[in-house]
């Protein structure tokens, strides 16, 4: 019977070879879902703030894509750091090299005197893309000189915080930078500073406590996740799922932690108004 | 001293027959008076504090808690303090200050509790508190790691002006079968973990990260005696400094890591 022939002709089948076809024409980052609300996003449509239009949740950026929007002028500061590498850990410096590469930085954080606004500030931003922005030796001092530097020349700072917390490879080092940098922001608190503390998605571990959490004013992107311990771990120790959103922005907003969430097309304005009355001085 | 591993310091840190901190509170001092809670809801367990006689002269003292019974082992989540813990250390190191009380810090713990209500009530913005105002409380602090120094949560107790460690104790970023379970994603790799990570006071004291090493044989009353000596040797040394001294030696001895 010719019926059998024409089964490998079937509807189904010719639909199987078109979709394969399309599948090459079709580039893998053409679309993003939001993690949060779930909307499906054209990616050429995602503006420079990569916030989603529906819920307003900000993927992933760089430090160098932040700065684009957030400032009007930026000089950057010692992006010659390297580490020393304490525990002389294994694939640490290839695994360094690879995140220099990928984020044009030295380190997982950038620093730099800016101007926003007609305001000038000591602005540090942490990019997640390097080594889930996690906190080691070079990034710590990058934060100490950076909160010495607007204590010396009477300006505020502002640090923008991405990180998955201290860094493992630097060991007991990383954990000592908690500890430096503090001691520095209690100066530049004594002085009379103001300190500005951007949440963005992840903020964790030993970032969060310390100069995460140390701020005058905290503010934080939506539905961003800021919190102590990992989701993991927590579930090891409870036994139990925790609820999804327990580390969210806005759970912490209504926990006491944070002073208001802000969009990130509102944080540039949101910061000058903060500045304005914070007494930073203009330029 | 002994010339042990990494892992076998890893589990003479974590052994049963330790001593606790209420033979320290109770042994070190003539008289302790305990003080309770956070004035802000809570009462930790797994942080004890309050004023205490040594040598006559009044200091505040400041213990983590593993417990001795099951239930006082759950209640103080096996050593791992809540926020409101460090929020009644930081209550009592600021009240030390305002009498001009030196400190002590005894500190045996995996690390700052890992649960919800921890994460509720703030546990970053606890250990971020200690940090940020105790490096400006100008008083001898003086901590002694006598288990598990385990991350931030040790930290918290361990930012004044000498941190000094029992000879079978850890400090470190993590414990090993975490470190191992982030960066290989192999818990079972904990052995490699500790010998890497630098984690016993031999490795710590080569570092700068600790003042020194205190012996610690297996009898309690010597260990307490070896504590009694370091201490006040360290304490008189400290009070010869002006507040402005004190507090610049403190910001020193951080800067340079």
């Amino acid at each position: 019977m010719k019926l059998y022939v024409q089964k490998k002709n079937t509807l189904s089948e010719r639909h199987v070879k078109a979709d394969r076809k399309a599948d090459a024409k079709v580039p893998d980052d053409l679309l993003r879902k939001c993690p949060q609300c779930g909307l499906t996003i054209v990616s050429r449509q995602l503006d420079c703030y990569a916030q989603c239009p529906q819920c307003y949740y900000g993927f992933r950026i760089g430090a160098r894509q932040r700065l684009k929007w957030l400032v009007d002028e930026f000089e950057e500061m010692d992006n010659d750091l390297q580490t020393k590498d304490p525990l002389s850990f294994p694939g640490y410096q290839s695994k360094l090299k690879a995140a220099q590469e990928k984020t044009a930085l030295n380190d997982a954080v950038l620093t730099g005197v800016a101007e926003i606004g007609s305001y000038r500030v000591a602005l540090g931003i942490m990019d997640p893309g390097f080594i889930m922005g996690s906190l080691g030796t070079v990034a710590g001092e990058k934060i100490t000189r950076l909160f010495e530097y607007a204590t010396k020349h009477q300006l505020p700072v502002i640090i923008v915080t991405a990180s998955g917390g201290a860094r493992m490879q630097e060991g007991i080092h990383s954990l000592m930078q908690m500890a430096k940098i503090s001691n520095a922001v209690a100066i530049h608190d004594q002085a009379g500073l103001l300190y500005t503390v951007v949440l963005t998605g992840p903020t964790t571990g030993g970032v969060t406590a310390s100069f995460a959490m140390q701020g005058d004013v905290t503010l934080a992107e939506p539905h961003a996740l800021v919190g102590f311990a990992g989701r993991r771990v927590i579930e090891q120790t409870m036994h139990q799922k925790i609820p999804d959103d327990l580390q969210a922005a806005e759970n912490l907003l209504k926990h006491g932690f944070v002073d208001a969430i802000v969009k990130r097309s509102d944080e540039k304005a949101v910061l000058k108004r903060l500045l304005k009355m914070g007494g930073a001085m203009r330029v | 001293m002994s010339e042990k591993t990494a892992v076998e310091i890893v589990k003479a840190a974590r052994s049963e027959e330790k001593i606790t901190s209420a033979e320290i509170l109770t042994q070190l001092f003539s008289d302790f008076i305990e003080l309770h809670g956070d004035r802000n809801g809570t009462d930790d367990p797994a942080i004890k504090g309050g004023i205490a006689d040594f040598h006559g002269q009044p200091v505040t003292v400041i213990a983590t808690d593993r417990g001795q019974t099951i239930e006082e082992r759950m209640a103080c989540h096996f050593g791992c303090p809540e926020p409101g813990g460090y929020r009644k250390s930081l209550r009592l190191i600021k009240q030390a200050e305002k009498f001009k009380r030196p400190v002590f810090c005894f500190v045996n713990t995996p690390g700052a509790y890992p649960g919800q209500s921890a994460e509720e009530n703030g546990q970053g913005a606890a250990i971020a508190q200690n940090l940020l105002e105790i490096s400006q409380l100008a008083i001898p602090i003086i901590t002694v790691v006598f288990g598990e120094g385990g991350s931030g949560g040790a930290l918290a107790l361990a930012c004044g002006d000498e941190v000094w460690m029992l000879e079978n104790s850890t400090y470190s970023i993590l414990s090993p079968e975490g470190f191992a379970s982030i960066l290989w994603k192999d818990s079972s790799r904990a052995a490699e973990a500790a010998e890497i990570m630098q984690l016993t006071p031999q490795a710590l004291k080569k570092q700068g990260i600790i003042e020194g090493i205190i012996a610690e044989p297996a009898d309690h009353q010597a260990v307490i005696a070896n504590l009694d000596e370091v201490l006040t040797r360290e304490l008189a040394a400290l009070q010869q400094l002006t507040p402005t001294e004190l507090l610049q030696r403190r910001q020193q001895r951080f800067r340079k890591f």
